[in-house]
């Protein structure tokens, strides 16, 4: 009965075998004007499937109450977010995952970007939005939290980033 | 990045003011990304953004185009259209040069094209198969940031097919110095397990070593990996259970470093990891389980503190603790925590105490009965999310007590939601609930007098199932629930019917309710066996299921006692079902084998031809038994021999032959009946009530084409739906009187009371009786007893519903039968009214009826498309001329006057109508020429105007040029068409439709269907003039064999030759011999297929032995002899 799963959804994976998936399928950043600021997507789907999707979650997470609960069903999936400041953090689980580390992850990349940028706001994620998918990407790989200690991931961004710096000296020189 | 460039470079950043500096986010708005991003914040509309978007594309198109653009240019451009793409604007152009940065950029440059490769790019993207040389090089590379980034693209995405070509690097970094790089090989690894998993096989042992790992961050890298593998294979990791156990203890006990402390909790997505694992080792497996009984005991205590986290690490394990295998201490630590989830003020707190309660509900009950208020509240819950999963906690508890209250509150859930994915899951559980819950309404309603086809589809749907397996385990499960409950009831009430589909379930599927014993299923299925009314069918039902069910040493003794006591059952189908059960009981591995689980699906392989039994056969007819006669030879036998009186079942047989059709007669005796009987159709109907023969719920449900689905869900709504209003108001009632007797010294506020009102409707059935109840037992057991006291209203209901059903069916019937016997005319006029008339027509005699069924009845009786009945049972009754008084004699004469010239001096037989409209008439007659066989239809034009009519028949050749032909008014016009039949058949219908212009409109109407039986042979067959050696050598050559005994002639000196004489004559046979009393006859169709036939007199009647070539021809022309000596 309704066997309209998540995964089939997607046309760019239908001629692949079924696939695991991780754990996270997709993340979205969106202001509160539901503009769409960082996009991670951790599952093959069409260019068109996204776009939908974003859209129809921006529309609803927007429309829902400050004092609602952080999780809402949304076809077979648990998506999870929360509001910081004008910005809304949401992610994509399966269902039977646990939402309140989903939530702790948001949370932890907060911090992240916090400390990277020194208390963050939505600007600097507007015009950083390349250095907040580096942070991303050093914290969760694949989907899956690749490092969970804030120490290790801010030390592997920074490295990446001094050596950008040494080839720009070398270059002005 | 070795350690020395890091500490020279640390002092660096502060003398830089580059763009890429952290916290410099205001500084780069200088940049084009800045007043891009800045332009678009001014605008006001979508379309001016979109104007603006457009420019920028097409100027990073063409500067990404143009060769003078340099590397780090193109990672500023690259950047711009990452954001345009995020923005909903497509820049595929872009993607080509996306891989180009990462290909030939420095490593800063590099990485933002890696970037931009991850974004734009899915994995089944083509273009990433440029990616994959520069992966490689990067792997090589020396510079760890460069490999870093390719581990990280990889971890992202890559081609399946490609994965060989850079597995021995990733494999190969498995061992790399540096903890970054181990811990993102390790991730890349656990992406190619995903994608494809057998190319990672060989290296397992290599994950071992990285859960051993002395970095805590590649050890939790690997954690993913042995997830995903234990989940598939549970069996083959058990020994790592004792590691994964040592680890978590570490964890909570706070080895780990402290920079994996989040918010001082050790490292919760470690210690969530490992609980994942540990429930999937330790699920079902008893010895697993009691080595992390410690460990999860030491986590509960641990998390302690008023933090999400902690409550996200204690989720999950309770859910751990109610997944393996149960200890009632820690069960008991767990139901106190989900308490602490439902209690809390916290709504995502509260939100995951309900789905841990709908997670451990079907294992303990009592839990949701403890938090039965808190339910209630979250069901009235302003957030729809809440609700929703407090329905689906309900979903989990439905039984058939509480299935109503449920039921009502999805669909109240469902007014309100809008969300379409939401309405089809709750559409679909609703129905699931509602599908057995309204079964078995149907079942204990419609009884037995219900078609045998709704039981069947009810089980092969059951035991097909759906798309999803967990749905259908949910299905079946309610099924046996709500079964089981029904037996402990009062069985003795049950139709048979139902009793039986009761069985059947509880016999295939009550193995899938968890701590029900098959010896109690098989006691409640034996209480059945010593009912009175239960009927010796429904008994080998109930044996069977038990068969299916014996287990354990409960059984035998069980089985061993029914065997006593049912073994000298006269019933022999009874005993067999006894001993079967007594044999299987004892022998597992039998029943295992003849009675296999879940096998209900599979299908049966069935030698529909039972040759298995030609050996059987053969001995037996050598050893001298009659051979096999098909069932209408056998009944035509009976009928000629008037071996059986038919008199006192006179008027009934022809009722149950009208109420399927009067064509699919078999029998000409029979058929004489009921055309005899259409004179006194009034007497017949109030005779029909009283005769043997129940009629009792005999609709008309089978007609020529077989079962006449369409009509049953009407009237089974209509059934069904009559006790609804009837129980409700009961049950108000029976509110109402509780209120009144418990007049509490402390009035509860009315809100309140109805909360609990609601709980203990929802909650009924739950659990023991002796459980935690907020409603306290005085104000159950009232409960309890209204329920039942409702169940008999309803059924009491009920059976007055069958009655008044009854009544209406059976009126149904003498209206059909009325209509049925009714003048021919009429019934043509009925039969082939114009669409337009027909609705009315209906609608006109559904009035009188006064019911709905009988309008459905009538629709589909005068449908031409769908049951041409009534006019075959016409024309039926006109070929047979001695039963028929013709009203249209005069007409014959004036017609045949017709025919044409060439026509008229051959012998055609009487002119029958076939149907007629306002002007126009259509009669038909066949002409016997030599070489064929004609159909002549004449076409009379009853009005004033010419008609131009179109006359379509299947099946025949017409030989008239023209079928289009306008008949002039007050005239006749006549087609001709030849007949062939492909086989030789007992009765063969023509059909078609006659298309008529009359007052500019087209209108159509249907040719009856002109079934020609005897008459057919009679024009078809010609003699076949054969000398006896011929005769001779034709016998032996022809396969079809039909042997046969009919009734001799007594009238003449010499019996043999008279019947024959009357063969001859009637059939066109040719006699080539007489021998004594032998005798062969020989005959042919129009066609040339011969077939022989060899007599022969033998005690009193004539032994007859037909031969041909063709299969169904001896069988045919046998049915023809039998009639035309009949009718002698």
């Amino acid at each position: 009965m309704h066997s309209f799963t998540f995964h089939c959804v997607s046309p760019s994976c239908s001629d692949q075998s079924p696939l695991s998936f991780p754990q996270m399928q997709f993340m979205l950043l969106f202001s509160r004007q539901g503009k769409l600021r960082l996009q991670k997507w951790y599952v093959p789907l069409s260019d068109k499937e996204r776009k939908k999707i974003s859209r129809d979650l921006v529309q609803t997470i927007l429309a829902r109450k400050p004092k609602m609960c952080s999780f809402l069903e949304w076809r077979d999936l648990k998506i999870v977010y929360k509001r910081y400041a004008s910005l809304y953090f949401c992610c994509a689980v399966e269902d039977q995952d646990n939402e309140l580390i989903t939530l702790e992850i948001i949370h932890r990349y907060v911090e992240l970007l916090d400390k990277y940028f020194g208390s963050v706001c939505e600007l600097d994620i507007i015009f950083n939005f390349e250095k907040a998918y580096f942070i991303l990407d050093e914290f969760l790989l694949g989907g899956e939290a690749q490092e969970t200690s804030k120490k290790n991931v801010l030390k592997a961004i920074e490295q990446a980033d001094l050596l950008q710096e040494v080839i720009h000296v070398c270059i002005a020189v | 990045m070795s350690d020395v460039v890091e500490k020279t470079l640390t002092a660096l950043p502060s003398l830089l003011s580059l763009d890429s500096q952290p916290g410099s986010g205001k500084l780069s708005s200088t940049s084009k990304l800045g007043n891009l991003i800045r332009g678009i914040t001014e605008l006001t509309s979508k379309h001016e953004e979109e104007k603006l978007i457009q420019r920028e594309l097409s100027s990073i198109k063409e500067q990404v185009a143009s060769p003078n653009t340099s590397m780090r240019q193109m990672k500023e451009l690259m950047v711009r259209a990452i954001y345009c793409e995020m923005l909903g604007y497509e820049a595929s152009f872009s993607y080509i040069h996306a891989i180009k940065l990462a290909q030939q950029g420095t490593v800063l440059e590099k990485r933002v094209g890696y970037l931009a490769v991850s974004l734009f790019l899915n994995e089944s993207h083509e273009l990433l198969l440029l990616l994959v040389n520069t992966v490689l090089k990067d792997l090589q590379s020396t510079n760890l940031i460069e490999v870093c980034m390719a581990l990280t693209v990889v971890s992202q995405m890559f081609p399946k097919d490609m994965i060989p070509a850079i597995l021995p690097l990733v494999e190969e970094k498995l061992t790399h110095p540096k903890e970054i790089i181990r811990r993102k090989a390790v991730l890349a690894l656990y992406k190619f397990y995903l994608i494809a998993p057998n190319q990672v096989q060989h290296i397992h042992n290599k994950f071992r070593k990285a859960l051993c790992d002395k970095d805590p961050g590649v050890m939790t890298a690997s954690l993913h990996i042995y997830l995903q593998m234990i989940k598939e294979n549970p069996e083959g990791y058990k020994d790592l259970t004792a590691s994964f156990v040592t680890i978590l203890k570490q964890v909570v006990g706070g080895k780990l470093p402290m920079d994996f402390n989040y918010h001082s909790v050790p490292a919760p997505w470690l210690q969530i990891q490992l609980l994942r694992i540990l429930s999937l080792l330790g699920k079902d497996d008893q010895s697993t389980s009691e080595m992390m009984y410690e460990v999860l005991d030491e986590s509960l205590r641990r998390a302690e503190m008023n933090h999400n986290i902690t409550y996200a690490i204690l989720y999950e394990c309770v859910k751990s603790i109610y997944t393996i295998h149960p200890k009632a201490e820690l069960l008991e630590k767990a139901a106190k925590c989900i308490g602490n989830f439902v209690l809390s003020p916290k709504i995502n707190l509260k939100y995951l105490g309900l789905k841990a309660l709908t997670y451990v509900v079907q294992q303990d009950a009592n839990l949701a009965l403890q938090h039965q208020l808190t339910i209630i509240e979250c069901l009235d819950h302003s957030d729809l999310v809440i609700k929703r999963e407090t329905l689906e906690l309900l979903f989990r508890i439905t039984n058939a007590q509480n299935v109503t209250v449920i039921v009502e509150k999805m669909l109240e859930f469902l007014r309100l939601s809008k969300d379409d994915y939401t309405t089809i899951d709750l559409v679909g559980k609703v129905a699931e609930l509602w599908f057995i819950e309204t079964m078995n309404t149907v079942f204990s309603l419609g009884g037995d007098m219900m078609q045998p086809d709704i039981p069947n589809s009810f089980l092969r749907l059951l035991s097909e199932g759906f798309d999803s397996t967990e749905e259908d385990r949910q299905l079946r499960l309610f099924a046996v629930d709500s079964y089981v409950s029904l037996l402990q009831g009062e069985p003795g009430r049950l139709p048979q019917r139902f009793l039986q589909v009761i069985s059947w379930v509880l016999g295939e599927y009550s193995h899938l309710r968890e701590g029900l014993e098959p010896a109690t299923t098989l006691r409640l299925l034996a209480k059945l066996l010593d009912m009175k009314h239960t009927s010796s069918e429904t008994k080998s039902w109930v044996l069977l299921a038990m068969s299916k069910l014996c287990e354990g040493p409960d059984c035998v003794s069980l089985a061993q006692e029914l065997s006593e006591r049912h073994g000298g059952s006269l019933d022999t189908v009874l005993r067999q079902r006894v001993q079967e059960l007594r044999h299987l009981s004892e022998d597992a591995e039998l029943r295992a084998s003849v009675l296999p689980r879940d096998a209900a699906q599979e299908p049966l392989e069935v030698d529909s031809s039972l040759s298995f039994l030609d050996g059987f056969v053969s001995e037996a007819l050598s050893a001298g038994a009659a051979p096999y006669k098909p069932p209408h030879q056998r009944q035509e036998e009976l009928a000629q021999a008037k071996a059986l009186s038919l008199e006192p079942y006179g008027l009934s047989l022809p009722i149950s032959m009208s109420s399927c059709s009067l064509a699919d007669r078999q029998s000409p005796t029979l058929l004489s009946m009921s055309s005899g009987l259409s004179g006194n159709s009034t007497d017949l109907s109030h005779k029909g009530g009283s005769t043997t023969l129940k009629l009792d719920g005999v609709k008309r449900v089978w007609g020529k084409d077989g079962y006449l689905a369409q009509k049953e869900p009407v009237e089974e709504s209509a059934q069904v739906e009559v006790p609804s209003p009837l129980c409700s108001p009961s049950r108000q009632g029976g509110a109402d009187s509780t209120h009144s007797q418990t007049p509490t010294p402390t009035p509860t506020p009315e809100p309140e009371k109805e909360k609990q009102q609601l709980a203990s409707s929802l909650f009924v059935g739950l659990g023991s009786q002796s459980s935690v109840c907020l409603m306290g037992k005085s104000e159950q057991t009232p409960q309890r007893f209204r329920r039942k006291a409702k169940g008999q209203g309803s059924s009491s209901g009920a059976s007055e519903q069958i009655s008044n059903s009854h009544y209406s069916t059976q009126s149904t019937v003498d209206n059909l039968l009325c209509n049925n016997l009714l003048d021919s005319t009429v019934t043509s006029d009925l039969a082939v009214s114009t669409p337009e008339q027909t609705p009315q027509l209906s609608q006109e005699v559904a009035t009188t009826n006064g019911t709905c069924d009988a309008e459905q009845d009538l629709i589909e009786e005068t449908d031409p498309g769908n049951s041409p009945s009534l006019i075959r049972a016409n024309s039926t009754v006109t070929a047979d001329p001695p039963a028929h008084k013709d009203p249209d004699r005069p007409k014959d004469s004036c017609l045949s006057s017709h025919l044409p010239a060439e026509l008229a001096g051959l012998s055609h037989s009487e002119i029958i109508p076939l149907c007629s409209s306002q002007n126009l008439d259509l009669s038909a007659c066949h002409v016997q020429k030599e070489d064929a066989l004609l159909l002549v239809i004449f076409i009379e034009n009853s009005s004033d105007s010419d008609i131009e009519c179109l006359l379509f028949l299947s099946q025949v050749s017409c030989v008239t040029d023209s079928p289009v032909e306008a008949v002039r008014s007050l005239s006749v016009s006549v087609y001709q068409y030849s007949l062939m039949v492909k086989r030789p058949a007992a009765h063969v219908a023509l059909a078609g439709t006659a298309s008529y212009h009359m007052a500019l409109l087209t209108q159509s109407m249907l040719v009856s269907c002109f079934c020609l039986t005897s008459l057919l042979f009679l024009c078809l067959g010609r003699p076949l003039c054969v000398s006896t050696e011929e005769y001779g050598t034709l016998w032996l050559a022809f396969s079809q064999d039909t042997k046969q005994n009919l009734a001799l002639l007594n009238d003449g000196q010499d019996p043999l030759t008279a019947t024959l004489d009357v063969l001859k004559n009637k059939l066109q046979l040719h006699v080539v011999d007489i021998i004594g009393a032998e005798g062969i006859v020989a005959c042919r169709l129009l066609q040339g297929q011969p077939c022989l036939m060899h007599c022969r007199v033998h005690a009193g009647s004539l032994a007859v032995w037909l031969r041909s070539p063709v299969p169904d021809l001896p069988d045919c022309l046998l049915y023809h002899c039998q009639r035309a000596l009949q009718e002698h």
